[in-house]
């Protein structure tokens, strides 16, 4: 109940927000003394100190010139309004999985044009063709191309590349020629739009934006191939159908007069290869380049994003003045630069990249968006109901067509070939965007009386599919229960497909085949050969690997010190499963990190379910464990120093006990005789740790670890160094160890305790090990 | 190609017991000339001079496993010294692609068979169960390529991977329990619900392959 009140009251909280923002937006729509001339009489006996009239020669006190800012302050109205947007839309708990975030940015949009077109106000220039191209559409493109799932991606490069690729050609050239038929038909009155006018529409109208899609199937977590299908084609249907655009627009210029001859079409067809795989090869280079330039930046780590983003910028611009596609060579160069410069790169540039690019997409895809919206409620609107119901239609049945047939194809070489219901689906998820709008708006007029028919029926496609489609693809996942994928994080599966890929790919080599495994093992072989030696910084102090694990070991150290402590003040029989339950706690935590050190060590940043969301990042759960820790360790901390716990005594004891959690739990008389060893201690101690002996229960018995190991693993944990502060007890991590040396022995007075110390418990353990290792034996096998 | 005329009625035997067409069968057959050097049976020895398996870092495990008798169906235990054209098929068999028409049964054992071969290239020492140390010897073979990886991180590894099957197989852990080993069964619940099989093929083409021993 009071959740639901809460909810309510974000809610309206939001609504108010939003509606004070769009007051504002209006109120400065309207008040504009310089711009519009009509509105000049009207202001200026209001306004004593208006600029705007010559004949006033006093100097003004206070002034306002929008003109000024205009631009710049509306755009950035617009991105505050689309963000609060946003946020209000993640408030409310149920939106999100009823309807995909684009719907909220086209509406958001369309408020904004309902304003603008209410108070009569010319929208700033911001849309022309240079622009979109040169500044809107790179980052867009970037982001979709850096966050690619490259694993994945690969594995169905050849059905994805087959599907994308014809499947562009053919809607383009399908829906294009079906409506040029309809448009034959005298009583539409659309023959003046010609041959080359239908097919140009039909390319551009066959781009496809399914985000949203993507979004409903990651929620319903479908499997990985079909997931992977949408992806890549989103990817490179965005380049294939601007080189498609380009080459029609430049035949249309180059013919307006002429027929076209057999040459010019082949020149078109090696055009798009030309255009496509200069692209890929442009984008190549270039990431190279700056995964090289990255080796160089240890010192100066502030420019390593700065690095990552010019250079793909530079990728494009330069593919684009050979009027190469620059769409394709951008996401090649992020793909290709990704995976050295995020070993090269520290941990705060990898982040600023990461947000960065996050941001910028955002930003672009929400001014499209609201330009999107601003051309809604416009007067450059043709309504035309034959020709946009019949591109609605032939949109569908153009997909469906493709997707069938073109499946149809690729299942004969597939091993495990989609299924009907995938080709449904996939069929389903063809929403159009911002791109196809972006295309259609910058249409040059000279060439294309009929734009605004076109401009309408576009936004007709759009709105239809992205609302209805959008809204109803997420039930019909559900409804036709496609097949899942079990998303299961285990360290066992990641271990076990490793060995299959590898021995897949001996299995391969004895048979003597040659398959795209060992295409992908060749590549890694050349890649560890030269690539890694030249591209990544070596050298480095410690591999990225190994300071990521002793990351996990100090984690552990905290948890089990935290959970000690929180036990320690509630010593009770049910503790412990409390305590069992803290340790299975620490497994996922452990987990993470172990299956982050199995990827990462396996070349392959895989990941099982490719979490991609343009709006959102994948969120990294063992950072927020990690900070998470550190904040309750500091807050018991300070609790307990408030109490007069006797904490720094009560710490040593439990990293020592760290140590020992990893044992076997021998026969009773080991745990006896540490208990004698630990009440020995009690003694000096005033605090409550009396549940120690019970401490090292919890943990299930495994192989006999070699303590010996476990001791110098987690001894260069406390020469790990981080600043000592020995008067600073917060838990900084890997200090409080060393830090409780440092309190010792500052402290004569506790002289006798210093057996807590890192050295001491050494010699604890050594003594230990020498009871230890005669029952060692019975738990062998 | 010293049995090139008993070969149609073999073969169809052959085929039926593997499940391989007949011209997969004969392709596996110029194969298996090719690596035995036109003898009638292959050695461990003939595996080195497959040059792209070096650079395999389970190569040794793959090895052992053609020459594992529990892969070769036999009843004995222990390491064949070497095996027939018959015996790499059967190994080879474990690797065909899961068919779409199988039914529930079919699929069930097909399943069974293949994971039982992993586990055998888990369990070396042939006693059915992973120790930690088989499982760690593992995860070291596996992790082996990376130079910077230490041996404690890969061993650390495979401890927290022996902790996670012990909580799937075993559930909640009394103090004084000890976990043995993953047996068999237990491999199977940890792959419960995961299509692990549909993983674990490689395609058998029926057409002409570049063949990469020399």
């Amino acid at each position: 109940m009071g959740s639901a009140t809460l909810a309510h009251a974000k809610l309206l909280n939001w609504l108010l927000l939003l509606s004070s923002l769009v007051c504002c937006s209006a109120a400065a729509y309207v008040d504009e003394p310089n711009l519009s001339n009509s509105f000049l009489p009207h202001y200026e006996p209001h306004q004593g100190g208006a600029v705007g009239s010559s004949q006033d020669t006093r100097l003004h006190v206070f002034t306002v010139d929008y003109g000024y800012v205009q631009i710049p302050y509306e755009v950035t109205l617009w991105i505050l309004l689309a963000s609060l947007a946003k946020i209000g839309f993640h408030l409310y708990h149920r939106l999100p999985r009823l309807m995909p975030e684009s719907c909220i940015l086209i509406v958001i949009g369309a408020l904004v044009g309902a304003i603008i077109f209410v108070s009569d106000h010319k929208s700033p220039p911001v849309m022309n063709s240079s622009i979109y191209f040169l500044y809107l559409l790179p980052p867009i493109i970037l982001e979709e191309g850096y966050f690619m799932p490259t694993r994945p991606f690969f594995e169905n490069f050849g059905s994805i590349l087959w599907w994308s690729l014809l499947g562009s050609l053919l809607n383009s050239f399908g829906i294009g020629l079906s409506l040029y038929g309809i448009c034959q038909i005298e009583a539409f009155g659309l023959t003046d739009l010609d041959l080359l006018q239908n097919l140009l529409f039909g390319s551009m109208i066959s781009a496809v934006d399914p985000v949203a899609a993507l979004v409903v199937f990651e929620e319903a977590s479908v499997n990985e191939q079909l997931y992977m299908m949408i992806f890549g084609e989103s990817l490179l249907n965005d380049g294939i159908t601007v080189v498609l655009y380009n080459i029609f627009i430049a035949f249309i210029q180059m013919h307006r007069y002429e027929e076209i001859e057999s040459i010019d079409v082949f020149a078109g067809f090696a055009r798009f290869f030309v255009v496509g795989l200069g692209g890929v090869f442009f984008g190549i280079v270039f990431g190279f380049v700056s995964a090289f330039m990255t080796r160089f930046t240890h010192n100066v780590s502030t420019i390593e994003p700065l690095l990552v983003f010019m250079f793909s910028y530079l990728a494009y611009l330069s593919a684009e003045t050979l009027y190469i596609s620059g769409i394709l060579a951008m996401t090649s160069c992020a793909v290709t630069m990704k995976k050295y410069v995020e070993e090269n790169v520290s941990q705060n540039s990898y982040t600023t990249i990461k947000y960065f690019m996050k941001m910028l997409s955002s930003v672009s895809e929400t001014l499209i968006f609201v330009f999107m919206g601003v051309s809604t409620v416009g007067k450059n609107h043709e309504w035309n109901w034959a020709f946009i119901c019949f591109t609605l239609l032939f949109c569908l049945i153009w997909r469906t067509l493709s997707v069938f047939a073109l499946f149809y194809i690729s299942n004969k070489f597939r091993t495990y070939p989609f299924t009907f219901k995938d080709q449904l689906i996939i069929s389903y998820s063809g929403l159009r965007g911002a791109s196809s709008f972006s295309l259609v708006f910058l249409l040059p007029v000279n060439l294309f009386p009929r734009k605004k028919l076109f401009i309408t029926a576009t936004l007709a496609v759009i709105y239809f599919t992205v609302f209805i489609q959008g809204v109803t693809i997420g039930p019909l996942v559900k409804y036709l229960d496609v097949k899942k994928t079990n998303k299961k994080e285990s360290i066992n599966e990641e271990i076990h497909v490793r060995l299959m890929d590898h021995l897949k790919a001996g299995i391969e080599d004895i048979c003597g085949h040659w398959s795209h495994y060992q295409l992908r093992d060749k590549f890694k072989k050349i890649d560890n050969k030269y690539l890694k030696k030249i591209l990544i910084r070596e050298h480095q102090p410690k591999s990225s690997i190994v300071s990521l694990y002793k990351k996990m070991e100090i984690k552990l150290a905290i948890e089990m010190a935290e959970s000690s402590m929180k036990l320690s003040e509630t010593p009770t029989a049910s503790s412990q499963n409390s305590r069992n339950r803290h340790v299975r706690r620490l497994s996922p935590a452990e987990m993470k990190s172990l299956r982050d050190v199995l990827a990462h060590n396996l070349y392959q940043v895989r990941q099982r379910a490719p979490a991609y969301n343009r709006h959102n990042l994948p969120t990294n759960t063992s950072e927020k464990q990690a900070q998470e820790i550190l904040i309750r360790r500091q807050h018991s901390l300070r609790q307990s120093y408030r109490k007069g716990n006797s904490l720094p005594w009560a710490k040593p004891v439990n990293t020592t006990e760290v140590r020992y959690l990893s044992l076997p739990q021998g026969p009773s008389q080991r745990t006896r005789q540490k208990a004698r060893h630990v009440t020995f201690t009690d003694h000096h101690r005033s605090g409550s740790d009396t549940a120690f002996p019970v401490m090292f229960r919890p943990q299930p018995r495994l192989r006999p670890f070699e303590a010996k190991h476990r001791q110098e693993e987690l001894i260069p944990m406390a020469h790990l160094d981080r600043r000592v502060r020995p008067s600073n007890p917060s838990g900084r991590r890997g200090n409080s160890i060393r830090q409780h040396h440092f309190t010792r022995a500052e402290n004569l007075a506790l002289m006798p305790k210093s057996r807590f110390t890192v050295g001491e418990v050494k010699g604890y353990e050594s003594e230990e090990e020498t009871v230890k290792m005669a029952p060692a034996k019975p738990l062998d096998i | 190609m010293g049995s090139a005329h008993s070969v149609p009625a073999e073969m169809r035997e052959l085929a039926d017991r593997t499940g391989f067409t007949s011209e997969q069968i004969e392709h596996l057959h110029r194969r298996f000339k090719q690596l035995s050097q036109d003898q009638l049976t292959i050695r461990k020895e003939n595996f080195d001079n497959i040059p792209d398996l070096e650079f395999n870092p389970i190569r040794g495990k793959i090895v052992h496993a053609f020459f594992d008798k529990r892969n070769l169906r036999q009843e004995s235990d222990g390491l064949a010294d070497e095996i027939n054209f018959e015996d790499f098929l059967t190994i080879m068999s474990y690797f065909r692609p899961i068919e779409m028409n199988m039914d529930e049964e079919q699929l069930d054992r097909f399943r069974k068979e293949k994971l039982k071969f992993l586990f055998h290239m888990y369990d070396s020492d042939h006693d059915g169960k992973i120790t930690l140390q088989e499982y760690r010897n593992v995860v070291e073979e596996l992790l082996s390529g990376n130079p910077h990886l230490e041996k404690e991180s890969a061993r650390s590894i495979a401890d927290g991977a022996m902790m996670e099957a012990a909580s799937i197989c075993v559930g909640q852990m009394g103090p004084d329990q000890v976990y043995e080993g993953i047996t068999f069964d237990d491999f199977l619940k940890m792959w419960q619900g995961i299509d692990i099989e549909t993983k674990m093929h490689v395609r058998f083409l029926n057409v002409d392959t570049i063949a990469h021993c020399y």
